[in-house]
């Protein structure tokens, strides 16, 4: 066997070492590296009630309250579950309904999430507008489509 | 379309040219300081090649 | 040993390398000038206005470019690293070298425009979500490999250690290329995929592949034009490098 077989032995051993470990630590992980629960993980108490933490899906269509005092109400769904979200300051550009977004706060007492910040995530699609329009023709009546997480 | 309007990019001015801003002038400045590096990099060897080279005589 | 192993050690000898690299330095440099001109003219007045973004989404030509190249130099970089662990070869070291500066910079700018872009649109510069920390652990990788390499001495124990750490860490390009399929990101998942093509209107996809090329023929002029240095200045002992046209002048 040549020195150079040998360290090509050694290195592929390594790597296979390496993609091992790495395959264990992330079942490990899990879920715990997810950046937010989905209402459905709240519905099924997966979520943390004591601690503030993220909540994350589309804001129904039709839910969005502008109340007194820059105060908005929306619900956020996951189209299996949904959660009310009640939350006062600036919201982003793409903050829209039928738009993702991720909201961080806590449960409050009546069942409402109270957050203290709202972020938009959007979608992987871009067009320009005249596509957008002739697809939301075509697609007119049928119920929207909720990207998949 | 107006200039004006052209680089008010629909609001969106700071955050569009900040991202082509810095990526241009990271890309114009790594080819520059690459040239002046291989320069004195050759100044260098020429200098110890000159050297070795009257050493020699 | 057949005749193409043979052709290709000498291929990989500096010597033989430095010239091919220097004719090929210019033509790279053209292409990347040509298709970044072209790039940003399609950027800025041919691709439409997004449906929901507006004009604030013509970031994305410049941040999946970056992103794009962030990872695929990391490849060619463990590529490399792999190559000369196994074959001892002097050339691979120096490569690997010299795509590690542009890598990082690639890997700065997708984590600066992508900051820039999500400040308007998700409404923050930055989160902890799977997608952005491991694309900032990669510009780590690319400190990292500089770091020890320019800390050894002795060139061929920093290009080996090097080289080990650049495989190490070659796990995280796959973390980071998935990270938006296995977790809940903040960052949304891809536009193009393998498995379920583009998801982007055709002008806008073509601007960026283009800008993407562009960034490619960039990389390579660079990188091609850095291992020049690096040769000379690991090379300036011998006689072939003291009888080269630019050093005896």
């Amino acid at each position: 066997m040549k020195a150079r077989h040998k360290r090509l032995g050694f290195l592929v051993a390594g790597l296979v070492g390496l993609g091992v470990a790495a395959t264990l630590v992330f079942n490990a992980l899990d879920s715990n590296l997810s950046y937010f629960f989905s209402p459905s993980d709240v519905v099924q108490n997966k979520a943390p009630t004591d601690h503030v933490y993220r909540l994350g899906g589309m804001v129904q269509a039709g839910s969005l309250e502008r109340g007194k005092e820059l105060t908005v109400r929306f619900v956020v769904t996951d189209t299996a579950n949904t959660v009310k979200v009640a939350y006062t300051g600036i919201l982003p550009d793409l903050f829209a309904e039928g738009q993702g977004v991720i909201a961080q706060g806590r449960m409050g007492p009546e069942g409402t999430f109270v957050a203290d910040e709202v972020l938009a995530k959007h979608d992987e699609n871009y067009m320009p507008p005249e596509v957008a329009d002739a697809l939301e023709k075509a697609h007119a009546g049928a119920p929207t489509e909720v990207s998949k997480q | 379309m107006s200039v004006a309007e052209f680089f008010d990019m629909g609001g969106y001015a700071l955050y569009v040219w900040g991202s082509f801003g810095v990526s241009a002038l990271l890309m114009i400045i790594e080819p520059i300081m690459l040239r002046s590096h291989r320069r004195s990099v050759l100044q260098r060897i020429s200098r110890i090649v000159r050297m070795k080279a009257e050493e020699k005589v | 040993m057949n005749a193409r192993l043979i052709n290709w050690f000498k291929f990989s000898s500096p010597a033989t390398f430095y010239p091919l690299a220097g004719k090929m330095v210019p033509i790279f440099t053209l292409l990347a000038v040509v298709l970044i001109g072209v790039g940003l003219y399609m950027s800025f007045f041919v691709a439409p206005t997004d449906y929901k973004q507006g004009e604030g989404y013509r970031i994305i030509f410049v941040h999946v470019p970056a992103a794009w190249m962030s990872m695929f130099i990391y490849l060619i970089m463990a590529f490399w690293a792999g190559l000369g662990l196994v074959f001892n070869t002097r050339l691979s070291g120096m490569m690997t070298r010299a795509l590690a500066p542009t890598g990082a910079i690639f890997a700065f700018l997708a984590l600066w425009t992508g900051a820039f872009w999500g400040k308007p649109m998700w409404g923050t510069w930055w989160v902890w979500d799977a997608r952005l920390t491991s694309e900032l652990i990669l510009l780590f990788l690319y400190l990292g490999y500089l770091a020890l390499q320019g800390s050894i001495d002795d060139t061929r124990r920093a290009d080996r250690a090097g080289a080990l750490l650049v495989l190490v860490g070659v796990v995280n390009i796959p973390i980071i290329y998935y990270s938006v399929q296995w977790w809940n990101t903040l960052h949304q998942g891809a536009t193009i995929s393998m498995d379920n093509g583009s998801k982007m209107g055709v002008t806008m996809l073509w601007t960026m592949l283009i800008m993407a090329l562009g960034f490619w023929a960039y990389t390579i002029a660079v990188a091609l034009a850095r291992v020049r240095s690096i040769i000379l200045e690991r090379e300036a002992d011998t006689t072939w490098v003291s009888e080269l046209a630019e050093v005896r002048r």
